[in-house]
């Protein structure tokens, strides 16, 4: 037996990063009096040298390494970078708010930083494997992460409920590879994706095995009928770290759907586009529905989360029409464009949610939102951008995003979806609005000026603007997906 | 033909002032920002002129085109152009919102800067939508207008402000989020196009073209708003602060009517045949029913309200009976109804500053109090119900007489709008401003002053000029009427 010393080149961010992680542990170790300074930084600065790494390693090639189960190309790239600057800016929001309730321990940045590193090996998994062992990562730390406020009840219900049920969604991912594995012979996508095109493979066992994959992914990507821990998770977290959740995440379990799906089962797309079809549907419509009801902001955004992740959802359904792949760039890059859209209005939505906050008090019912344009006007004005862009109102970046997936969806000639969804849109509208109303028609409950540091401020306004940037200019982030996508596949 | 982008500027220059008013901040600077919003409308309305007296009578083609790419990816692209049928409109909505800065002035007190610049963003935005010629471009500022109108109602709006508010959002989301869907659908079948205009000459069967013709009657007829999706009217213009209601009836109203123009009839004329008489049923309900719905009102804004409905069916009347009289003669009642309801609703506006009531019966004898008011009132009331001289017969004799080509019943039951119009405006009238002083309010009350008087004779000399001498309004028109006309008796099938 030969041993080959693989190509590290390409995964030189992600051994940066786990480095990285290891520093961190030390570090704050032996400088206990400035740890979570140090850390902190320590992690900032990981996630800046790791894009730098990204950027320069950046190769249009699909290079793959580590007998191949790893994969280098530019829609693993351009989503770790989107990651980077997710937990980037998650971190930035919820600083402040950690240290107000001292939970800002060294620990925390460790964690974040082992959850980066999950999610990168998620976007750049080419292997059944190496995507598991990613997933499990990133859902380790976050698990941990929800139980932060050890002392909070709720927080360590929450984090038992997400825990439980995320160890029975990684069951059912197991499972269901190994019955692919049964069927193919095969656990990288490639050689998957070869044994079922020359018709190889069991159908049934490979049928079998696709149910309990797409179980694992929707759970992750929490989607209607997986979505149980998703309220409780989102509202029992502290704000910093549902912060996390519901951005970066999402993205890497869109990659995980993508990686699995488009290149390992490609030639099933009849079956998991069928699946999708059901969850896309029933996400939207109870996302929306049940968002109405909410009072606390939190579970109102993990609803409307809830509803968003079926929109991505309707983009990944429609790639291929009765056997015609000449959709699928288009369909995908459409999905992608929404993922990353609902991260950059999720981030805002929630940063907005830590703004409000402040030590001995959680703004987390929609009525604490009360007359926000009488106490600043500015941060108004920016949480109503989040707002109408999420419920699809133009000229923001929401609007785009479901523009591009109805128009996926429609030239997949499922019209009667679209109108659907738009449907549903309508009724997410009222949610939306309400929280527009009670920040500009109501009086304000709260006088106290809002407490946040300048860093916060000009971030939030930054991710706020961005929002009505991409707005009026989609095409560049458009054209960056599509382009990513196209290299890769 | 000037090398300037007038669409452009007249679409920009409110949108950026309006940015900037809003960035004089607190209500410390409220001065500041009036006279700034009153800049920036002027300028707006200064940019449009040109439009009309550079405006090429011969050609139906669209004029001051504009176009760059926007989103490549999706071939949508920043395409703006006026015809006659949109250009009037452009300076109409340009006017209005002088007037509206102005009726504004006083009157509102707090957060002065955010109420201009809703105004103005608004403005920009409704010239957007009148001139876009890339569907998703109409789209994008159709909808965008609604976050405006949406604060305006809500935040400076009466008691019910929040329910009205909400309700004229989601009516008109519902009918426009369909639109969108028939917008892919359309750019699917023309192979990747967004361009209305190419949209114009696409072959459709009759079956996407009836369903298309749904959705856009859906989207168009809560906006103008027909009857039965009418309910959301009332309510937002009872609740809507002074400035609100005008812009609402005099601009809002009829982006409906001319979506029908730009969209429905060109785009799927088959279904717009077929679907003739349902329209011309629908709208001659707006017209009668609503006609004597205003007449029983006690709410001075709601009557005007109602009375907007009515003069709206009559506009919709005259689009469905596929002649030049009939369709020239709606295009005139919309610009009328644009002075003449906005006029109408800045005097209610200048009672109700006075009063804090729109009760009629909380009035009488104000003519003895404000006599100069008074006369303006009742030239505007007596537009409003159609006299002779003034811009409100024009259209509405335009489109009787289309209605007697086209058939003899239709006719007859249009043509009780001029009984019943007079019924319920000088009716109303009469209570408010003639009788006995009803109470001692009413006899304190103070007559006009400069700024009121600037603006309501400035609506007076519109109103006239377009009674007495309305050829400069029809005279653009005509080509792009015909041209219209010629469009759609041809089949697409």
């Amino acid at each position: 037996m030969n041993f080959v010393v693989p190509d590290f080149y390409p995964a030189a961010a992600e051994i940066f990063v786990a480095v990285m992680a290891l520093v961190i542990m030390l570090a704050s170790t032996f400088a206990r009096r400035i740890a979570s300074n140090l850390a902190y930084i320590l992690a900032q600065g990981t996630l800046i040298v790791a894009a730098l790494i990204t950027v320069v390693t950046m190769d249009s090639e699909i290079t793959l390494t580590f007998s191949s189960m790893f994969v280098s190309d530019l829609l693993g790239d351009f989503l770790k970078l989107m990651i980077y600057f997710a937990v980037a800016i998650g971190l930035l929001y919820g600083r402040g708010y950690l240290a107000d309730r001292s939970m800002d321990r060294p620990e925390y940045y460790l964690l974040t930083v082992l959850m980066t590193l999950g999610m990168m090996v998620m976007v750049t998994s080419n292997h059944m494997l190496s995507l598991y062992i990613g997933l499990e990562m990133m859902s380790l730390a976050l698990y941990a992460m929800v139980a932060f406020d050890r002392d909070s009840v709720r927080s360590t219900e929450a984090a038992m409920k997400y825990f439980v049920l995320g160890a029975l969604a990684s069951g059912m991912l197991l499972y269901g590879m190994s019955m692919i594995y049964a069927a193919t012979g095969s656990l990288d996508f490639g050689g998957v994706a070869e044994s079922i095109y020359h018709q190889s493979a069991n159908k049934t066992v490979l049928t079998f095995g696709l149910v309990f994959v797409m179980a694992g992914v929707a759970f992750k990507l929490g989607v209607v009928p997986f979505h149980m821990w998703v309220p409780d998770v989102y509202h029992g977290a502290p704000s910093a770290v549902t912060l996390m959740i519901a951005t970066a995440p999402k993205l890497a379990a869109f990659a995980m759907a993508l990686r699995l799906f488009v290149f390992g089962l490609f030639d099933l797309a009849e079956h998991w586009q069928t699946m999708m079809l059901f969850l896309a549907v029933l996400s939207i419509i109870l996302g929306n529905i049940a968002a109405i009801a909410q009072t606390n902001i939190k579970r109102m955004l993990a609803y409307s989360g809830i509803s968003h992740m079926g929109f991505v959802l309707l983009g990944l359904l429609a790639g291929v029409v009765n056997g015609d792949q000449h959709f699928a760039l288009n369909a995908y890059s459409s999905a992608m464009f929404y993922a990353v859209a609902y991260v950059v209005m999720s981030l805002a939505s929630f940063g907005m949610v830590i703004l409000l906050s402040r030590a001995g008090f959680e703004a987390e019912n929609i009525d604490d939102f009360k007359g926000l344009n009488k106490r600043n006007s500015w941060f108004a004005a920016m949480m109503m951008i989040v707002m109408f862009s999420m419920a699809g109102i133009p000229f923001f970046i929401g609007f785009f995003a479901k523009l591009a997936v109805l128009q996926a969806v429609v030239a997949a000639g499922h019209i009667w979806l679209a109108v659907l969804a738009v449907i549903m849109s309508v009724i997410g509208a009222f949610y939306y609005l309400r929280v527009v109303k009670v920040m500009y028609f109501d009086e304000p409950e709260d006088a106290a000026p809002l407490h946040a540091a300048p860093d916060i401020r000009v971030m939030l306004s930054a991710n706020g603007l961005a929002i009505a940037v991409f707005g009026l200019f989609p095409q560049g982030l458009m054209s960056l997906c599509a382009y990513a996508l196209m290299a890769s596949l | 033909m000037t090398g300037m982008p007038l669409l452009s500027l007249a679409i920009w220059i409110p949108i950026l002032g309006g940015l900037l008013v809003l960035a004089t901040g607190s209500d410390r600077n409220a001065p500041l920002a009036r006279y700034l919003a009153l800049t920036v409308a002027f300028l707006g309305l200064v940019v449009t002129i040109p439009l009309w007296m550079l405006f090429d009578t011969s050609t139906s083609a669209m004029q001051f085109v504009e176009f760059a790419p926007w989103v490549p990816r999706f071939n949508i692209n920043y395409q703006l152009g006026v015809d006659g049928i949109s250009m009037l409109f452009v300076v109409l909505n340009a006017f209005i919102t002088v007037i509206v800065v102005i009726a504004g002035w006083q009157v509102i007190q707090d957060k002065v800067a955010q109420y201009m610049a809703a105004f103005l963003i608004m403005s920009g935005l409704m010239n957007g939508i009148f001139s876009a010629l890339d569907g998703i471009l109409f789209y994008v500022f159709f909808e965008a207008s609604l976050i405006p109108l949406y604060l305006i109602i809500g935040i400076w709006g009466g008691a019910n402000r929040v329910y009205a508010a909400l309700k004229f959002f989601i009516y008109t989301l519902v009918g426009s989020l369909l639109m969108l869907v028939a917008l892919l659908y359309l750019f699917m079948e023309s192979g990747g196009s967004f361009n209305i205009l190419t949209w114009h000459q696409l072959p459709l069967a009759i079956g996407p073209q009836t369903l298309i013709f749904w959705a856009f009657l859906i989207a168009f007829a809560v906006k103008v708003p027909m009857w039965p999706v009418h309910t959301w009217l009332p309510d937002a213009h009872v609740e809507a602060p002074t400035g609100g209601s005008v812009v609402l009836a005099a601009i809002a109203l009829k982006l409906g009517a001319y979506g029908f123009l730009r969209f429905s009839l060109p785009i799927v004329p088959d279904a717009a045949h077929a679907m003739a008489p349902l329209m011309i049923t629908l709208s001659l309900i707006a017209v009668v029913y609503i006609g004597f719905v205003a007449l029983v009102q006690t709410d001075m804004k709601k009557l005007v309200a109602y009375s907007s409905i009515a003069h709206m069916g009559f506009v919709t009347l005259g689009f469905f009976m596929f002649n030049a009289l009939g369709i020239e003669g709606a295009l005139v009642q919309m610009i009328s109804h644009g002075f003449v309801s906005g006029a109408m609703f800045l005097c209610i506006g200048v009672l109700y500053d006075r009063m804090h009531s729109r009760n009629i019966a909380d009035y009488g004898g104000v003519v003895k109090t404000m006599p100069k008011f008074a006369a303006f009132f009742m030239l505007f009331a007596m537009a409003n119900a159609g006299l002779p001289g003034t811009s409100g017969f024009v259209g509405e004799f335009m489109v009787v007489l289309g209605a007697v080509q086209f058939d003899f019943w239709v006719a007859f039951f249009a043509a009780t709008t001029l009984i019943l119009g007079a019924a319920y405006t000088l009716w109303m009238y009469k209570r408010v401003i003639f009788g006995r002083i009803g109470n001692d309010h009413v006899a304190q009350l103070d007559d006009i002053g400069s700024r009121e008087f600037a603006f309501l004779a400035l609506l007076a000399l519109c109103v006239l000029a377009m009674g007495l001498y309305p050829f400069p309004f029809t005279e653009v028109m005509h080509a792009s009427v015909d041209e219209l006309l010629r469009h759609v008796a041809v089949s697409k099938l």
